[in-house]
């Protein structure tokens, strides 16, 4: 029997309830007249507390509040991608088109359209054959680009019985009847439901080792992120994080995306969603909403669905994941979700920790970054499958010690620290290489290693360099540059255009927003070379002015506009030049000076 | 507000403090409806329930508690949220923040009465904001491109002239090939009241100004009130915009005075203080103002703003200009240093952004040259000023003839584009123009970031006819 009580009090997007024995933690609740959708935090006697996700006003005390009997979950199925949802999971683009522009209280659509027919291909298996959770009954092309697999549910394994034939269905139509003994019998949907508090489960977890390839130099060669790895981006206002998030949910190389706007502006959500149907995927040449699904919960939306957006996403990409694909979810801002946590926390009258933040902040974060990773998934056939999660971190005033992102830092596998000092000099992607770090970098190597020998060599050598560097210009602070001895300025040479010819990538020029694996090494490899022959050069007598004069340093500016696919052509004309420059240079110059 | 038949009443309150009165709950109040307080001597102030409990619920109270006698007074439920009067008599007129005319003129006749907290934009039926709105102001137009929908604010200091540069930008505002006017809705936020005033006669005088209709609070004003004003003023511009079609720009000034009032109704409220003393959820509070704006897909007008706010102690990590920088697309910063020297506007160029410009400029729209034009501005103007730092140090002589140049751009930049005057309009052209003029006194190798072909076509040298007069000031400099 489903429980039913009375509003007692309201403060905000919290509720208290009374008579409310028999409900649990995490259930939904309908509330109010208007059958507003909440979730049960927390029970103390016949009392609950909950968070409602929608606008609270005009309620009163007494209307009533409905039990569920069920968790807040997602529904999944064919027909998520090229989406628009917001933390609840409803329809956005749908809503608009029934109710106009503004988002209003209580209304209820399905996730998934309950009319669209999709065309189900079977996947070989046949009635009789033994069955477990994860297991492929079938296919249905989703979009062009995007198989969607319909999996046996978790949980549910036995004899299958029945299986539809090849044909056109509706999400709600049975496909498969599976005889899970005892003699029950469940039916499989084209969709299905998974609580979005819950790590959906997998068979074994596997070390990341493969790059998630994202068309940034910086992140590619210098702070690689690996595939089912996890990594913040924290950076004060201004410093490009939005846009970095856009760039990466863009150009990475993966089979899905899924953008959470958490708490973020609805302009540039907008700007995003337009942008996803105009730019085309470099790997397959069709758009990227084909291969995207968006969760838009902007500042101004209700505050504690901003927490379930999050969650929302993950399980969503959970579910791809567990196809065998490759998946990235880029949350854009966990501050936010950690601030709604904050209001409501505090709303509950919780002991605060640090910054009125609750002491379950760090273990929240934890829970979310956790469920990414590299995974064997459940089911036949055997399928290796990743989940990939970025999130953006929104300091106050720049500061990294602030609670966010201090806790933060204790899950992440790579970190990219944005400063807001690189961006007022326009460099971007402002991420500070002294700060940054990653922890992937060896257990990436290999992947790269085997087309690119030096990678991890050209890796250091830049780092190096670089470090370097920032040491000298302390020095130059003080005495000026024309006191340092010349080698010392052939570094700062190279570091600025290892700064300003590589690192600096713009995401808004049709060539340089993506940069092949391949552009990105042989770019940093032409600078190296440049810099040892250069060196080279120097310590043969040859005055630092010639060096200087270089030609080839004016195509090094501005190899970045060359296409990814011209590009070797271009390194091993870039890679001569240099050569015949400083032979020329150290056979004339040594005597001539 | 339709008057209800059966209105809920208390005849008394159980305290008063700040602007907040605890009463005894009676059955029904809803969360967040409207009451009136009436005072014995017949006056009555507007509040809200902002905590409904089974016994006692709390109400702040606009007006403040002055005067208030919790044992003679009379609380109304008024059975709604806060809604205000809207209609296109308002053209014109004098409000006070929560919308009643203080011009002594008629009452407003309704059109339609509008909940002051708006519901939140579908953010799938936002359009991107791209139309580029040309100020005539060579920093903003080139550097930090405004365009309709977007939401700009002014990062000021004390004693800054961010008023004059508001007034400026309002007269000289146009939409490229586009006769459409604009209207102005200004919230006066805890202004003085020669600020406020001020405002309101420049925009008067503005001629591509359709109408302005003004909300004032004034420092004298109740504190509370200014938790309301933003939001009143907005109500009406979204009805302008979404019902009438038409471009609106919502200048609000000084959104310092509003965040204090939310500290200071916090601190009533007894909560757990965030950074500062100011409440934890003020991000929130600050994005349900500023979401308001934008484009809506098959709606004609726009909400545009720019709201200004004076950092304290100049200090752009306190927490109200870096939670407004964290929710708008951008921000024009007002420097010190360039006040000092006498630049007008005295803007910040390296700390000021405008996140929307790049789909409000190039071809079609300002010029092809413009995003190059500007990153080379940029990228040396950052040049310069470290160069400037360095010789501080070292002595310019220390410094070798590449440097040199920079620094006088540096100079340039400042002096001849930068600066201008405040009843002087520059179209785009005229400002790119001036750009290259200033760039010119750069080695042409040093224009890295812009095309060769774009160089050929813009530089004055190779222009005949433009060029003469900055370069022929920079051999004297």
């Amino acid at each position: 029997m489903l429980v039913r009580g009375k509003i007692l009090r309201i403060s905000g997007p919290l509720i208290v309830a009374e008579g409310m024995e028999g409900s649990m933690v995490y259930e939904v609740v309908l509330v109010g007249e208007e059958r507003l959708i909440g979730e049960v935090i927390g029970l103390q006697g016949d009392r609950a507390f909950i968070q409602v996700y929608e606008d609270t006003s005009g309620l009163r005390v007494g209307e009533p509040v409905e039990g569920t009997g069920g968790l807040l979950s997602a529904e999944l199925g064919p027909g998520l991608v090229g989406r628009v949802y917001d933390g609840l999971q409803r329809p956005l683009s749908v809503i608009g088109e029934l109710y106009g522009a503004f988002v209003g209280r209580g209304v209820k659509l399905p996730a998934l359209s309950r009319d669209a027919k999709w065309f189900f291909v079977r996947s070989g298996v046949k009635a009789g054959d033994k069955i477990e959770g994860g297991s492929i009954l079938g296919y249905v092309q989703e979009t062009p680009i995007l198989l969607h697999k319909i999996m046996v549910p978790p949980g549910i394994s036995g004899v299958l019985k029945e299986l539809a034939p090849d044909g056109d269905y509706t999400i709600e139509e049975t496909i498969a009847v599976i005889d899970v003994g005892g003699g029950r019998r469940e039916e499989v949907r084209l969709a299905s439901k998974w609580p979005i508090r819950k790590p959906r489960p997998y068979k074994t977890r596997l070390e990341p080792v493969e790059p998630l390839i994202t068309g940034t130099r910086v992140l590619d060669m210098m702070f690689p992120i690996a595939r089912g790895g996890k990594a913040a981006v924290p950076g004060g206002f201004g410093s490009g994080k939005t846009v970095l998030m856009h760039t990466l949910t863009k150009w990475s190389r993966t089979q899905v995306n899924i953008f959470v706007g958490c708490g973020e502006r609805g302009n540039e959500m907008a700007d995003a969603l337009h942008s996803f149907r105009k730019l085309t995927d470099p790997a397959s040449g069709r758009p990227l909403s084909e291969k995207a699904i968006f969760i838009a919960n902007t500042s101004n939306m209700p505050v504690a669905a901003r927490e379930t957006s999050v969650f929302l996403g993950v399980t969503i990409g959970e579910y791809f994941r567990d196809m065998g694909y490759d998946v990235l979810m880029v949350a854009d801002s966990t501050s936010r979700w950690a601030e709604a946590m904050r209001e409501i926390s505090a709303r509950l009258e919780e002991m605060p920790g640090d910054e009125g933040f609750p002491a379950y902040l760090g273990s929240r974060l934890a829970e979310f970054y956790e469920r990414s990773g590299r995974v064997v998934t459940l089911g036949n056939p055997e399928r290796v499958g990743s989940l990939t999660i970025l999130g953006a971190v929104s300091p106050p005033g720049a500061d990294f010690s602030e609670p966010v992102t201090t806790n933060t830092l204790r899950y992440i596998g790579a970190l990219l620290a944005l400063d807001v000092s690189l961006a007022n000099r326009r460099h971007f992607p402002a991420i500070n290489w002294l700060l940054s770090y990653s922890r992937y970098v060896e257990t990436v190597a290999r992947w790269w290693e085997r087309d690119f020998k030096n990678w991890l060599k050209l890796r250091y050598e830049a780092l190096r360099i670089l470090q370097r560097e920032s040491e000298l210009m302390e020095l130059v602070r003080l005495v000026g540059p024309e006191a340092l001895p010349d080698p010392d300025k052939l570094l700062l040479d190279v570091a600025k255009m290892i700064r300003e010819d590589f690192l600096q990538q713009s995401a808004y020029h049709p060539i340089d927003a993506y940069s092949s694996p391949e552009k990105t090494v042989l770019m940093l490899d032409i600078i190296i070379k440049f810099y040892e022959e250069a060196s080279r050069t120097l310590s043969e007598g040859v005055p630092l002015a010639k060096i200087r004069e270089a030609p080839v340093i004016s195509r090094i500016a501005r190899m970045k506009e060359v296409r990814n696919e011209e590009f070797r052509k271009v390194y091993e004309d870039i890679v001569k030049n240099i050569d015949d420059y400083f032979r020329k240079l150290r056979a004339g110059g040594s005597g001539g000076s | 507000m339709v008057l209800s038949l059966s209105v809920k009443e208390v005849r008394r309150a159980l305290s008063a403090r700040g602007s907040l009165l605890l009463v005894r709950s009676v059955e029904g109040i809803k969360y967040g409806e409207v009451v009136e307080v009436v005072l014995p001597n017949g006056d009555s102030r507007v509040g809200q329930v902002i905590d409904v409990g089974k016994d006692v619920s709390i109400i702040q109270v606009f007006g403040g508690v002055s005067e208030i006698n919790v044992d003679s007074i009379r609380v109304r439920f008024k059975g709604e949220t806060l809604k205000i009067p809207v209609s296109l008599d308002m053209f014109g007129r004098i409000f006070d923040g929560l919308g009643n005319p203080i011009d002594n003129g008629p009452r407003i006749i309704p059109e339609d009465w509008l909940d002051v907290n708006g519901a939140p934009l579908n953010p799938a039926m936002r359009e991107p904001p791209s139309e580029f709105i040309e100020t005539g102001v060579s920093a903003i137009d080139a550097l930090f491109s405004i365009v309709r929908g977007q939401k700009l604010p002014i990062f000021s200091g004390a004693g800054l002239p961010h008023n004059r540069i508001a007034a400026q930008i309002v007269r000289q505002a146009t939409v490229r090939g586009k006769e459409e006017r604009f209207a102005v809705v200004f919230a006066a936020i805890g202004v003085t009241y020669e600020e406020a005033y001020f405002f309101i006669e420049s925009l008067k005088k503005a001629k591509n100004v359709e109408n302005v209709i003004s909300f004032i609070n004034t420092a004298s004003s109740p504190v509370i009130e200014r938790i309301a004003v933003p939001r009143v003023a907005l109500t009406t511009a979204e009805f302008l915009a979404w019902k009438h079609d038409v471009h609106v720009l919502v200048i609000m000034s000084d959104m310092t005075n509003y965040a204090e009032a939310l500290r200071e109704l916090s601190a009533a409220r007894e909560e757990v203080p965030g950074r500062r003393g100011y409440p934890g959820y003020m991000y929130t509070d600050l994005a349900t103002i500023y979401e308001r704006a934008g484009k809506v897909a098959g709606k004609k007008g726009s909400v545009t703003q720019m709201p200004i706010l004076t950092m304290p102690d100049d200090d752009i990590t306190h927490p109200i200009p870096d939670l407004t920088g964290y929710i708008t697309e951008g921000q024009i910063v007002l420097s010190r240093d360039m006040f000092r020297k006498g630049i007008y506007p005295p803007v910040d160029v390296l700390l000021s952004l405008s996140r929307l410009m790049k789909d409000g400029i190039g071809p079609g729209k300002t010029r092809e040259d413009h995003y190059q034009v500007f990153m080379q501005m940029i990228a040396a103007y950052t040049e310069g000023q470290y160069l400037r730092e360095l010789s501080a140090i070292i002595g310019a002589e220390s410094l070798s003839e590449r440097d040199r140049k920079y620094l006088n751009f540096a100079d340039l930049f400042e002096r001849k584009f930068v600066n201008q005057g405040e009843n002087e309009r520059r179209d785009i052209e005229t400002t790119l123009d001036l750009g290259w003029e200033v760039l010119s006194v750069l080695p042409e190798e040093e224009l890295k970031l812009i095309s060769i072909e774009n160089i050929q076509k813009y530089h004055p040298k190779y222009r005949s006819s433009v060029g003469i007069s900055v370069a022929a000031d920079a051999q004297t400099s």
